[in-house]
Formats: structure tokens, C-alpha cells, sequence
């Protein structure tokens, strides 16, 4: 059963102007591989080249910041909504 | 070039004003597909650090302010933010943390007397000033 991936309005060029998408996985990281495999433009929007959560980017699991949970290897079910912000900041 | 009417320019203004001493944060959205320059909606957030130096808006109002753009078939395409005692210019804090490069990068200054706007394009650490065009509706 595929889960619930809600892009931000900035990302949603990189995947067929589509707002949500379905995906499968049990972990984040897991789900965004699905994410990429469905949409390869989104590739380097959401991990960084070494495997990384892109820094300009937030992922919640449901409302909670995966940062404060397991990062990328946030388990997740398939009633869980992944939600991909705009991280912004600066001085 | 980055188009504001004045009512948005006037409300980007008045909340920098507004959170003296702190800085204050927003979120600029422009029609899906455009260059994003052409500011159709302006979405006040609150600055989550609560400082006079650094801001980051409320991801409960980055998520609001997404759900509205994308609603009105608009995509988010800025941020603006007040320097209460600098110039209008990206600070290095700035330059490090711009992450989109297709995004308008406003600072509203206090440092004068009279409040000045001004936009940024930030690309891979690199800054270059961008008109600003306030249209009078």
C-alpha cells in the first residue's frame, strides 16, 4: 500500500504539477527513492548526492519533524502523510 | 525584476516595522509557471527565532502559506525579510542559507529613517541586485 507525499508548490514543476503522490517504503529514505524512481527531475531536490536530506528542504511525518525523529530512516505506515516544505532562513 | 503592488509593498513594509526589535519574516508567492517574479500573494509568518538577527519563519505558517499558493494555482517564489540595524543586503547568513535559486530574495532595511525594499537574486553564493517595480493598485 503506497502512502501519501505532499510536495511543496516549489517542487511541484519537478513532478507533474501534481501536489500529492504515492509512494512505497517503510522508511522516508525509502520513500523518496520511490519518490525519485516515479519522478527523476525530483532527484537532487529532495537527497543530496551522498545520501543526505537536502538542506533546504523540511520533511514531516504527519506533523513531526523527521530531523527530531530518525532523520531519512523515520519509519513510516501507510496511514502516514510525508509532507516536503521549504526550509528558509538567514540573518 | 520582482513586480509588488503597492498594497503588498506597503505590507511587507509595515510588518518589518511592526517587529522591531525583531526581524520579521514572509513568504512571496507569483503565479505557477511565470518567473516568479510577479508577486500575487505576500504571506506574513512568525519568525520562530524571535531575534533581531536571525529568522526562520514558522513552518505551521510555511505550510499555510503553501497550502493557500498552491490553492490559487501559485507557487511560492520568495521570502522577504527586515534588517533592523544593517542595509539592505544579504548578510553572509543570507547568502549561506538561500537555497532556491529561482527565488526572490527581498530585505526591507530599518536602518534609515525611511524603510528601503530591495531584491536579490542569490545564486551558488552569488548576489545580484534585482529592480524593483511597485505597481500603483
Amino acid at each position: 500500500m503506497p502512502l501519501e507525499v505532499h510536495l511543496p508548490t516549489v517542487l511541484r514543476q519537478h513532478a507533474g504539477g501534481q501536489a500529492t503522490i504515492q509512494a512505497s517504503g517503510s522508511t522516508v529514505a525509502e520513500v523518496f527513492e520511490d519518490v525519485i524512481r516515479q519522478f527523476p527531475l525530483l532527484a537532487g531536490q529532495l537527497i543530496t548526492e551522498d545520501g543526505k536530506l537536502h538542506k533546504f528542504v523540511n520533511v514531516y511525518r504527519n506533523d513531526e519533524d523527521i530531523r527530531f525523529l530518525d532523520h531519512l530512516q523515520t519509519k513510516v505506515s501507510d496511514d502516514d502523510v510525508i509532507s516536503v516544505l521549504p526550509a528558509v532562513a538567514g540573518g | 525584476m520582482l513586480r509588488l503592488s503597492r498594497t503588498h509593498h506597503l505590507a511587507i513594509v509595515a510588518h518589518a516595522l511592526d517587529g522591531v526589535p525583531e526581524e520579521v519574516c514572509g513568504l512571496l508567492a507569483a503565479p505557477a509557471g511565470s518567473d516568479g517574479g510577479d508577486i500575487a500573494a505576500v504571506y506574513p509568518c512568525r519568525n520562530i527565532r524571535a531575534s533581531a538577527k536571525v529568522y526562520e519563519p514558522h513552518p505551521l505558517d510555511v505550510a499555510a502559506a503553501d497550502d493557500d499558493a498552491g490553492a490559487r494555482g501559485l507557487t511560492l517564489t520568495g521570502v522577504y525579510h527586515s534588517h533592523t540595524h544593517t542595509d539592505a543586503w544579504p548578510s553572509p547568513t543570507d547568502v549561506a542559507e538561500a537555497g532556491w535559486p529561482d527565488w526572490h530574495f527581498v530585505i526591507v532595511s530599518l536602518r534609515h529613517p525611511e524603510p528601503v525594499l530591495r531584491s536579490f537574486r542569490i545564486v551558488a553564493g552569488e548576489v545580484t541586485e534585482e529592480p524593483v517595480e511597485v505597481e500603483d493598485h
